[in-house]
């Protein structure tokens, strides 16, 4: 802040204290002219107030609090630009991008009493090194994680590691929700294979499916709908089926001729019965005309690689 | 001498009247609404799948209707009787008084509409949009017409220390009101903060925890400087300690916002002012309560047959130990386990329920036989009845409370070996669970009260005039 912020913070602050230390003193003493217990000789609708003396234990309580408070600003931040005694921070708060955070968080080694990274590096020393055991092999790789999905230890860490990072939207059973997949059910948007988790997790996904609206037309997206929902054996009207089908072309780009969905752009299969987005006829038209967006964050910033490789095993064998 | 001429003078007791009578019915309107939604945090079916019965929409309008219709109006009636009787002088303003009671119960009932429509600016305990803000500030001006011109014509030379707490609370209140509510508007029913990012956070906490000091804790010590000693019918204790917890109160608590955003994105020397100030606070908190119980040497025995100076009393003792409690959760270091646990929730209520509540219970206890012509409340037992209710009702409730609250806190940062969270929010949630029911029962109870009080004053009001006499008992 300013050089001016910084001194009226100051001035502000140390004024109310300071001002609070004569007030108390002040009246410590007995300046009101009438002798200690009587009345002050004023009456308010039969009120009237005494002229004791400030109790001593509260007189010595608040000199107490207001000593601790002084001491406090002296050694934390508080008084405007005054870093404080022990330089204390809790993080980094003037950081404006990503890069600058990482520049300066790469400057530190420890040094600097920044509470947030502090924790987080003892953190990391302490429970890294459980993740690390769990996932190497003796040779400095990654186990497979098919096999790792067998290690009973490693799934009871992956699955807490689960629980306190995706239960939120994949639910704690993995049983997914409307527009969070069902991890469970063995259908897999982005591919069920090991690696294919791990990278769904490290990098994220998005998956675009446009609103048709515009394109088909009220009676293009009744038809279409018909048409979709046959993929799955459901009865329909097999007349609007049948135009719907005419029109699946501009679908089959990424769902695949036949509607069986394509791994590779993490498009659904419309066979199954299986909807991310509900499969009632009114939720598919609602797909077909305004379109859907799925996001899944990436997390390689956010958990590493190492406690992702944990999480990916557990999920594979959440379905298995 | 002067007690005749208090006798003397015309006082305007309509709108006094008017609000006493409206602090019952308001309370148990609110209190009722925090039942209901301590019950749907039991069962959570209770909202019947009704989107303006939702606990979202319900709880603004619980914490509305407690702070801003019962307290509020409590504050109203106490402060418009508290500063004629003691400057003698008839309300300043004529019907502007009246405008003041007429334009404060429209407010309630438009935030009673427009809440559980959903229509919210989603700051805490301001959700009034920008409409209802703008008659709010102009109604609270007109009240601070009416009492500050009282205090003008006052025939006493002096102020009386409860008016210094009545005066600051109304200034304040205010201000920090119509700072607060700075708003763009959208349309009628939206509106969005003209503040952004941390100020917005500092503004609101700034804002809602001055409601709190201002509002909840000076305006109600105002109502304990008059009534107690009236009741106790003994003098304040002392008034060079009225002069420093009044002036280091009103100095130092409008710094304790921040103490609401330890551990945020709010600077750290911020945070540290937050905490250093709600810490000094403690003393100019705890003058208030010493000067009330210590009002009551030489009438201690007056407690036990008078159920109205035990309301006070308790009020204090409660009062004082949920401003102990307050400095202490605003050290960082016991605010990371208390904050966002229900230990917060117990901490409000033992200061809503214990001190707001039953100070101003008390107050409309010593009030209503006043302004009926009455020498005494209907039933005297009832008053008994109902303090017991209240009492038993505060400590279940805040018991509940810090039990489920250190629990929470303690769940949530419990790891394991490898450092992940050992339980998941719903564990925490399901262990919570039996004390919520004990919440609830606590707010029954409390609840059961006030429906007693309402009886006792229909009973006392519809009695015929002078009918009911005072007992003495000394």
């Amino acid at each position: 802040m300013t050089a001016f912020w910084s001194v009226w913070i100051t001035v502000i602050t140390l004024g109310s204290i300071a001002g609070c230390c004569w007030l108390l003193y002040i009246c410590t003493k007995n300046n009101t002219g009438v002798e200690e217990g009587k009345s002050m000789g004023h009456e308010f609708d039969g009120i009237e107030e005494l002229n004791n003396p400030l109790p001593k234990w509260w007189s010595y309580m608040f000199v107490l609090t207001i000593v601790f408070a002084l001491g406090y600003l002296a050694f934390y931040p508080g008084l405007g630009n005054w870093q404080g005694l022990f330089g204390w921070k809790s993080a980094e708060k003037d950081i404006k991008s990503i890069a600058e955070g990482q520049e300066r968080i790469a400057a530190y080694q420890g040094d600097v009493a920044n509470q947030y990274q502090n924790e987080v590096a003892h953190a990391d020393a302490r429970f890294g090194e459980v993740f690390k055991a769990l996932a190497y092999d003796s040779d400095g790789s990654y186990k497979a994680i098919e096999d790792l999905a067998l290690d009973p230890e490693a799934i009871k860490v992956g699955e807490r590691l689960y629980l306190q990072n995706c239960s939120q939207c994949h639910g704690s059973t993995g049983r997914g929700g409307k527009g969070f997949p069902n991890l469970t059910d063995g259908d897999w948007l982005y591919g069920g294979t090991g690696e294919q988790i791990k990278a769904t997790l490290m990098y994220g996904r998005a998956g675009q499916m446009p609103g048709w609206e515009a394109v088909l037309g009220d009676d293009g997206i009744e038809q279409m709908t018909d048409y979709v929902l046959s993929l799955s054996g459901r009865k329909v009207n097999d007349v609007n089926a049948a135009k719907g089908e005419a029109q699946f072309a501009m679908c089959a780009a990424c769902h695949g001729a036949d509607g069986k969905g394509n791994q590779a752009l993490g498009a659904p299969n419309l066979t199954n019965g299986i909807w991310l987005y509900g499969g009632s006829r009114k939720a598919i038209e609602e797909t077909l005309r305004y379109g859907r967006n799925g996001v899944m964050p990436a997390w390689e910033d956010i958990l590493g690689e190492d406690k992702i490789h944990l999480i990916s095993a557990y999920v594979y064998q959440l379905s298995r | 001498m002067n007690q005749a001429a208090t006798a003397a003078t015309d006082y305007n007791y309509t709108v006094v009247r008017q609000f006493t009578v409206m602090t019952i019915v308001w309370g148990i309107v609110g209190m009722a609404v925090g039942v209901l939604i301590a019950a749907q945090l039991v069962w959570p079916a209770l909202n019947f799948d009704t989107p303006w019965l939702t606990y979202s929409r319900l709880r603004p309008l619980h914490t509305n209707a407690v702070i801003f219709a019962f307290g509020t109006s409590a504050l109203m009636a106490t402060s418009l009787y508290v500063v004629q009787r003691t400057t003698q002088a008839r309300l300043f303003g004529g019907a502007l008084a009246s405008f003041v009671f007429w334009g404060w119960t429209a407010i309630i009932l438009a935030a009673a509409i427009t809440l559980p429509l959903g229509i919210s600016s989603s700051k805490e305990y301001a959700e009034l949009e920008w409409p209802i803000d703008i008659a709010i500030a102009v109604v609270w001006v007109a009240y601070g017409i009416v009492f500050f011109g009282t205090l003008v014509k006052r025939k006493v030379a002096h102020i009386y220390v409860a008016n210094w707490f009545f005066g600051a609370f109304i200034i304040t209140v205010a201000v920090l009101h119509i700072v607060n509510s700075g708003a763009i508007p959208l349309h009628a029913g939206k509106s969005y903060s003209i503040y952004a990012g941390a100020v917005d956070a500092m503004v609101q906490w700034w804002y809602g925890h001055n409601a709190v000091g201002f509002l909840l804790t000076a305006g109600f010590l105002g109502i304990m400087y008059y009534f107690v000693p009236k009741q106790a019918g003994r003098p304040v204790y002392s008034y060079r300690l009225s002069i420093v917890h009044f002036w280091a109160l009103v100095s130092i608590y409008i710094w304790a916002g921040p103490h609401h955003l330890h551990y945020t994105a709010l600077p750290d020397w911020a945070q540290s002012l937050g905490m250093v100030m709600s810490l000094i606070l403690f003393a100019p908190s705890w003058g208030g309560m010493i000067n009330g119980i210590m009002t009551l040497s030489g009438a201690w025995h007056k407690l036990r047959y008078d159920p109205i100076l035990r309301f006070l009393i308790v009020s204090l003792s409660f009062y004082g130990m949920s401003t102990f409690e307050g400095p202490m959760m605003s050290i960082k270091t016991v605010n990371a386990l208390s904050h966002y646990t229900d230990w917060t929730v117990g901490h409000v209520h033992s200061g809503a329920l214990g001190w707001v509540a039953m100070v101003s219970i008390g107050a409309v206890y010593h009030l209503i036989p006043v302004l009926f012509g009455q020498g005494r409340m209907y039933s005297i037992s009832l008053i008994n009845t109902h303090f017991w209710l209240s009492t038993i009702g505060v400590v279940l409730y805040i018991v509940a409370m810090w039990i489920s609250g250190v629990m929470q806190g303690l769940m949530w940062r419990a790891v394991n070996e490898d450092g992940t969270l050992t339980y998941s929010f719903v564990e925490s949630l399901v262990a919570s669970k039996p004390f919520y029911i004990v919440r609830l029962i606590g707010g029954l109870f409390f609840l059961a009260g006030m429906f007693v009080m309402a009886y006792n004053t229909y009973k006392t009001i519809r009695a015929e005039k002078g009918s009911l006499q005072a007992v003495e008992q000394d």
